[in-house]
């Protein structure tokens, strides 16, 4: 675990850059790592990281096909919005931590 | 020694046998290498078919004979004499399906549709295909082509790539 300034706010991030306490996490912080991966947030982005933190904030488990079937995207559609890292990508920038799923 | 990190960029998969846990076998690779960013290939073939033949795909069985591994629930061996029994491995794929499905692991024709969603591709083999006397439209219509080993080699190009056969 390190301390990384991101927009302007020291947070704890683990190795790989995800944050330690998601409840360090804010919008400016989400463009930020967002930026870094190459990713220009819109406000569905921001619909589908809502719905990652809550879930996460009721400790259920993250799968893409849950996300698939949430309503607020297709699967299809959550592969457009996070390229090449569906479910890794999207928890970065929702502030969670790295998921642990295989689906 | 060079300490450069070499990420895997393509990965093919091969599924040969049409066994519950052989095709998912296949499509939970499939699927993990396209979240993780990786271009992804599965060639079906001989029995593997029946995982995108739209009869077989949902239906597909566990074998309760000669799986030293199948297990009574609680943990007890299962008697292979009782895996004969008609209607057994029904009754123990359906059982299983639905502890798969638990975990949020989708049904075979669901699961082909989230791997070509992320840009993953599905072919079938050709002489499988003749062999089983089957037609493009007797296959999911997730398959993108029906094509030859050849044509599947040619597709496993680059260093980064790693060939899979389950």
């Amino acid at each position: 675990m390190s301390v990384k300034t991101i927009a302007g706010v020291a947070v704890n991030i683990s190795e790989e850059g995800y944050l330690e306490d998601m409840s360090q996490w804010n919008e400016e912080i989400a463009n930020e790592i967002a930026k870094e991966i190459g990713i220009e947030l819109t406000p569905k982005h921001f619909e589908v990281l809502n719905y990652l933190r809550d879930k996460t904030a009721a400790k259920e488990s993250l799968t893409i096909r849950g996300v698939g079937k949430s309503g607020i995207v297709t699967i299809k559609e959550l592969y457009g919005l996070f390229p090449k890292g569906p479910l890794k990508f999207s928890s970065k920038i929702a502030g969670i931590p790295k998921p642990t799923s295989c689906i | 020694m060079s300490t450069e990190k070499k990420p895997l960029e393509k990965v093919c998969l091969i599924c040969a046998k049409g066994s519950l846990e052989d095709v998912y076998a296949s499509l939970v690779m499939a699927n993990g290498a396209v979240m993780e960013g990786i271009e992804t290939k599965v060639f079906f073939t001989f029995f593997g078919l029946d995982g995108i033949t739209k009869k077989a795909m949902n239906h597909l069985h566990t074998a309760t004979t000669g799986n030293p591994a199948m297990r009574m629930p609680g943990g007890l061996p299962f008697p292979t004499m009782l895996g004969g029994l008609p209607g057994v491995e029904s009754a123990v794929s359906g059982m299983m399906r639905k502890q798969m499905e638990a975990l949020d692991m989708p049904p075979v024709d669901e699961f082909l549709e989230m791997i070509t969603a992320g840009g993953g591709e599905i072919f079938a083999c050709k002489l499988a295909v003749d062999m089983f006397k089957l037609k493009k439209e007797d296959l999911s219509d997730e398959v993108s082509e029906i094509i030859t080993i050849g044509e599947f080699y040619e597709m496993c190009d680059g260093d980064r790539t790693q060939i899979i056969f389950t």
